[in-house]
């Protein structure tokens, strides 16, 4: 059974409808890639996924369970973290301590708000626990030597590595990346290919990712769904998706 | 190491703040036991501990949790009255003063908590500007509530009205212990300048350990980036209101030990001149900066009193000391020339070690 089921998602806002019948199946570890011109409505899927929209119709399944119209925090602890197009950073916060909101919610580090301000044995316990686990997380990312910097002290390429690793601290079963090459040079460009790889081996993870830049999406994606003015236009295997001359009138260009 | 390091610099920031706390109190003590205070400035010394409390709590409203609120002194209201009610009620039953402030102080602090928790619910929706007015609101709504209270206590129990005193039905040894506009008179004098600073010592406790902790991250978090907070699963309500209600509570505290070195309380003292003045002890200290809360608080309380020789300049020489610090705290040039300053000292005493040797 795939890991992500969508079946005939659609909303509309007011009398626009941005989405219409939008089906898709992700298995457990695909890279998955979602393209299509601007306002195709790729985000606002993002964010149906996610929970910030309630979808006017059709159903979302995560792992057989049905998680549609759940809210975003509900839909966190389902397994669904995210990143978003414009970077979205606890800027005031340390670099350590964003990934340490983003362990948050896992069993073995809760404690209590008095627990915290009395500093009880569980403090201490806990909060050595979720730095060991914050800075193994970084240390993937390459961000351990940064992790006493506030994050809006940190170059743009480590932000967007930085919203990954929180995003991974949650420990989703779906990743969705939001354009994470966006604003990058090839070199980073990369190096971000590499990394998206990298996570997806070491923490088994499944990932659909948005992206402009081609040369990711053929590079990494195994699978594509090419979306255009709210509707399906293409879904395959990424090199057969990207040869279909719907798609390359509508958004490749000849 | 550097999270080690950075963990550690918390921790001593923390350390110095206490520490200049008892230090400050040190010295106080000394100066009063020399004589070398004066009256006036002696009156001053539990307004100033009660200053300082409820610039801490709106600072975990305003620079922790990031929304600004205009309602703080409701909520000091909240706890001036319950405490003081508290301890006129108990007076007898309770000879020691200590014991009288320290129930009135959970009871005035509850109150308050409360309050904050049922105003936070329906307010904390709102955002920005919007969340300030209806802050600002309900800060005036509670006062103008407590001020048509009666309240009396007799052999029968406890009577309420909103009319007037006779409309309460005492009984011939009944008495008014809360009488509307005129508020409460009466109240045992228990608070003093140690109890006000073991209060701040308190406030300091449970707020900077509250920051450094899981929860405080989350408020934090709200603050920077309220819809990345959500998509990594926070409770965006609980923690607003956590922030909300503890820093009602403990405004609320602040109010039990002003009440508690008044003679006679009036709700109308709680209006919005004072939340305004809190607020302003909060920003010119710097905003999430909790030491400087301490500060500008004991500056800008002792300022006017100091300035008193001077009659009708005082509140000009207020306003520019007002401007001064906002420039030296957060303009960019008043960063710049207080880091030349720091490293002009730090050369300075270089050079005298150089030469001594």
């Amino acid at each position: 059974m795939a890991l992500l089921e969508v079946k005939n998602l659609g909303i509309s806002f007011g009398g626009l409808r941005a989405v219409d019948d939008f089906n898709l199946e992700i298995e457990q570890g695909q890279l998955y890639g979602l393209i299509g011109p601007n306002g195709a409505g790729k985000t606002t899927i993002f964010n149906m996924l996610t929970g910030v929209y309630k979808p006017t119709n059709g159903k979302i399944f995560l792992d057989g369970e049905d998680i549609t119209g759940k809210t975003n925090i509900e839909i966190n602890k389902h397994g669904i973290a995210r990143t978003f197009q414009n970077i979205r950073l606890f800027s005031g916060l340390t670099v350590l301590d964003n990934v340490k909101v983003g362990l948050h919610n896992q069993k073995e580090y809760i404690y209590s708000a008095l627990t915290g301000i009395l500093r009880l044995p569980r403090y201490r316990q806990a909060e050595k626990a979720m730095d060991a686990r914050a800075m193994e997380i970084l240390k993937v990312f390459d961000l351990d030597q940064e992790s006493g910097y506030l994050a809006s002290n940190l170059p743009y390429g480590k932000q967007r590595r930085l919203e990954i690793a929180r995003a991974l601290a949650t420990n989703p079963k779906l990743l969705l990346l939001d354009e994470p090459a966006a604003g990058m040079n090839p070199n980073e460009t990369q190096e971000l290919m590499d990394m998206i790889c990298f996570v997806r081996d070491e923490f088994k993870m499944t990932i659909l990712l948005i992206e402009h830049d081609m040369k990711l999406v053929s590079g990494i994606c195994e699978k594509l769904t090419v979306l255009n003015f709210g509707q399906v236009l293409a879904c395959g295997e990424t090199s057969e998706v990207l040869k279909n001359p719907e798609v390359i009138t509508a958004y490749l260009g000849e | 190491m550097k999270q080690m390091k950075k963990m550690s610099k918390t921790t001593k920031d923390n350390l110095i703040t206490y520490g200049v706390v008892a230090l400050a109190y040190v010295v106080v003590e000394i100066l009063l036991k020399g004589g070398m205070i004066s009256s006036l400035l002696q009156g001053l010394l539990v307004p100033l501990c009660v200053y300082v409390v409820l610039a801490i709590s709106l600072n975990l409203v305003v620079g922790i949790s990031g929304e600004l609120s205009l309602g703080h002194a409701g909520f000091m209201c909240v706890g001036a009255f319950a405490g003081a009610f508290v301890s006129n009620y108990v007076k007898d039953m309770i000879p020691v003063g200590g014991i009288r402030l320290l129930l009135a102080l959970l009871v005035g602090a509850a109150a308050a908590a409360i309050f904050g928790l049922l105003i936070g619910i329906p307010v904390l929706r709102l955002r920005g500007d919007y969340l300030a007015i209806v802050t600002l609101a309900f800060g005036e709504i509670i006062k103008n509530v407590v001020n048509v209270f009666y309240v009396g206590v007799d052999g029968n129990g406890i009577h309420v009205s909103v009319k007037d005193k006779l409309s309460l039905g005492l009984e011939a040894d009944g008495l008014v212990i809360i009488n509307g506009p005129q508020g409460i008179t009466g109240t045992p004098k228990d608070a003093s300048f140690t109890a006000g600073v073991l209060l701040i010592f308190l406030t300091l406790f449970i707020v900077l350990n509250l920051i450094n902790s899981r929860d405080g991250r989350a408020i934090k978090s709200i603050r920077d980036n309220r819809i990345a907070a959500e998509s990594v699963g926070i409770n965006i309500t609980k923690y607003k209101l956590m922030a909300f209600s503890v820093s009602a509570s403990l405004a609320g505290a602040a109010g039990v030990l002003y009440a508690h070195n008044l003679a006679s309380l009036q709700a109308s003292k709680f209006n919005f001149n004072t939340s305004i003045l809190v607020l302003v002890f909060v920003v010119l200290g710097g905003i999430g900066n909790i030491r400087g809360s301490i500060f500008a608080a004991v500056i800008l309380t002792l300022l006017p009193e100091l300035l008193r020789a001077l009659n009708d300049y005082r509140m000009l020489i207020y306003a520019i000391v007002l401007i001064v610090m906002m420039l030296a705290t957060s303009s960019p040039a008043g960063q710049a020339m207080r880091e030349r300053i720091a490293l002009k000292l730090f050369s300075g005493r270089k050079k005298e070690t150089k030469e001594e040797q």
